[in-house]
């Protein structure tokens, strides 16, 4: 018997899934976490951007314009939001998050000229000082909703699924819930509330068109009003929503994050950023309606370049959430006992639904929402939006690009046969594209 | 008082016009006439006004309404009252899904029968259905109280919170977490004062009350077969 032989692990049963099936056995519930998909997925990654040399002609990087403004809402709304850079900040409910870094997204995005986004649970006051542009969602839970703040939005958003979760609704769990929150949502605190996956009121296209036409009323027709799905079957959801009216259409794909969700659920259902923009875009050219309705994906989006490679699939705009926190500190090497307690470590961190995020971000506890200095977190996500700006503009310069709108396909190409199918260009070398030519 | 006959006017402008309203507006009685069936007719009301519709709505009629006290004098569509914060909205015939829908105040009396979901996530509105009401009603409610002075269909308060549910007639059966609990005096009077708020002949006594368990409150796999 050789003792040095190796340890053989399992392929099938790595450590990981061993761990899984012995706590699922002790417990007897599935696991309800935070963040997003973990697995490995095709992304942006697997694209690259052709820059210019003889047959394209570059702009000259820092003094040649290369403007990034882009407007939502011009459909039908009478007052379309005019946003200087085409990232936005996703909804994120208060009560999933605390209330300063609610403040901190809405004061970046101010700085910035791009909008912030409510989530389940309404519209606080302060999140509203904070945020020059905000976008309140309509959500099947209802909780928070009232006209009031409907009036005192800039856009409206109905949420029909989310990408971490298409066709499941939401669980804020008890730990989270104090007396605020649970007052807001009109629920006892202290109990883990439920957020319903459909609307109460409405089902199906025809019945959302009605919903969107009293939306519309009781604002007078002045706001935009978005319809966000989650990426399952993007072609007929896209096609629906303009058919439903909406003035824009956001696309979360399954890489986005969420702050409770059953992991089964996270990791397995959706489709993944990648192809879903590309049958979005489709769906709009179908319908003649590209760069007519505009078209926001978000799902994984962390980089400059994936902005730039979105917008090149044919996106109007993106946006981010995860990496939004992750900017406010989420996952920092700080505090590092408090992540050791929750059984986890800074880089891995998922526990958004324990409430006891140890740098102040995805909880309700006085103490560890100290730990987020409001003004300084603004300060960071506005220098990563600003970074993220930067690095797209450099990208579309060297394409020769004056507007990050002019980014097109013909500007990638694939690095993975599975990105050249999903995104629906050529393999990097060749002019393949799998099952098209 | 105003009568707006929608055959000369579109929803659009009457609408805006009772949005226009001042706070201090002596326009406060209004008659709308030739209603045919349109939605989202009188969205988004927030003044004291007293509007009455001879006929019958389509969808959302009166949704979100604030202060304004709405008589429709015929059947309502889908949501009728959606997400109502305050004042009353009275339908002299039935209505269809979801009425009151997410209502947070006010009181909706709905004088025949209401359709399936009635009262489905009412956080803290006044409903009173002088006939029946269809399965799922009050499925995820809140806060507020749910009076059915007829039958009620089946899965009654599936999910329930806080509110309270009244029924006179039979039901068809309970949803998940939903059980008949015993009817104090101060029930009785609730019962009573509702009725007569609505207009509604009724003798308290006969009604019995539904609340929720509490079982279901936190996530437990003890009571995975409930769900």
């Amino acid at each position: 018997m050789d003792g040095n032989a190796p340890i053989r692990r399992s392929a099938s049963f790595p450590p990981e899934t061993i761990h899984e099936i012995q706590r699922a056995a002790a417990e007897g519930i599935y696991e309800i976490r935070g963040f997003g998909a973990k697995r490995r997925l095709p992304t942006f990654d697997d694209l690259v951007l052709l820059g210019a040399s003889i047959s394209r002609y570059p702009l000259e990087g820092y003094r040649e314009k290369c403007a990034t403004d882009v407007v939502i809402g011009a459909r039908f709304a009478k007052k379309p939001l005019h946003l200087k850079i085409p990232i936005t900040i996703a909804g994120m409910s208060f009560g999933a998050l605390s209330a300063t870094a609610k403040t901190a997204l809405g004061r970046a995005a101010t700085m910035m000229g791009t909008t912030t986004t409510t989530g389940d649970g309404g519209m606080t006051d302060e999140e509203r000082e904070a945020s020059s542009l905000l976008v309140y969602q309509v959500l099947p839970s209802r909780y928070g909703l009232n006209p009031r703040d409907l009036r005192r939005a800039d856009a409206i958003e109905v949420v029909v699924g989310q990408g971490a979760k298409p066709g499941g609704g939401g669980m804020l769990l008890g730990q989270k819930i104090t007396p605020r929150i649970a007052a807001m949502r009109a629920l006892p605190a202290g109990i883990d509330q439920r957020s319903a996956c459909r609307h109460p009121d409405w089902t199906g296209p025809d019945d959302l068109a009605i919903k969107i036409q009293e939306l519309r009323e009781i604002t007078d027709w002045q706001k935009p009003i978005y319809v966000k799905v989650a990426a399952a079957r993007p072609r007929y959801d896209v096609q629906l929503s303009v058919k439903s009216g909406a003035d824009a259409i956001v696309l979360d794909g399954m890489q986005g994050g969420t702050g409770a969700t059953q992991d089964v659920f996270i990791e397995n259902v959706g489709i993944p950023t990648l192809p879903a923009l590309r049958e979005a875009v489709e769906a709009l050219q179908e319908l003649d309606m590209h760069r007519k309705v505009p078209l926001i994906i978000s799902g994984g989006i962390r980089s400059g370049a994936d902005v730039a490679k979105a917008l090149a699939m044919g996106a109007d705009a993106v946006s981010i959430g995860t990496a939004a926190l992750i900017a406010l500190d989420c996952n920092r090497p700080i505090h590092v006992a408090d992540y050791a307690a929750l059984g986890t470590a800074p880089g891995a961190c998922h526990h958004c639904q324990t409430g006891r995020c140890p740098v102040g971000i995805a909880t309700q506890d006085p103490a560890l929402e100290s730990r987020l200095d409001v003004d300084a977190a603004a300060r960071r996500v506005r220098n990563y939006l600003s970074t993220m700006v930067l690095e797209a503009q450099t990208l579309a310069r060297a394409c020769g690009k004056s507007h990050l709108h002019n980014l097109e396909p013909e500007d990638l190409a694939a690095l993975t046969v599975e990105a050249a199918a999903m995104a629906g260009v050529p393999l990097a070398g060749t002019g393949w594209i799998p099952g098209r030519y | 008082m105003i009568t707006v006959d929608l055959e000369e006017t579109s929803v659009r402008d009457l609408n805006q016009r009772l949005h226009d309203l001042p706070g201090d507006t002596n326009e406060r009685t209004w008659t709308v006439v030739n209603p045919g069936g349109r939605h989202a007719l009188l969205a988004g009301l927030t003044l004291p006004l007293a509007v009455t519709v001879r006929g019958h709505v389509g969808y959302y009629c009166a949704g979100m309404n604030e202060a304004a006290d709405v008589v429709i004098d015929g059947h309502a569509g889908v949501g009728v009252a959606e997400n109502i914060m305050s004042g009353s909205v009275r339908v002299r015939g039935n209505a269809s899904q979801a009425a009151a829908a997410s209502g947070h105040g006010g009181l909706v009396v709905i004088e025949g029968d209401a359709s399936a979901r009635c009262g489905i996530s009412m956080k803290g509105v006044d409903i009173v259905v002088g006939g029946s009401v269809g399965h799922m009603s009050a499925f995820m409610a809140q806060a507020g109280r749910l009076v059915v002075c007829g039958d009620a269909g089946g899965d009654l308060g599936d999910s329930l919170y806080e509110a309270v549910i009244y029924v006179q007639g039979t039901v068809a059966s309970l949803g998940a977490d939903c059980e008949e609990q015993p009817m104090a005096d101060a029930d009785r009077a609730a019962v009573a004062e509702l009725l007569a708020r609505a207009g509604i002949a009724g003798d308290p006594a006969r009604f019995r009350r539904y609340g929720s368990a509490r079982q279901l409150y936190h996530f437990h796999v003890d009571h995975a077969d409930a769900y």
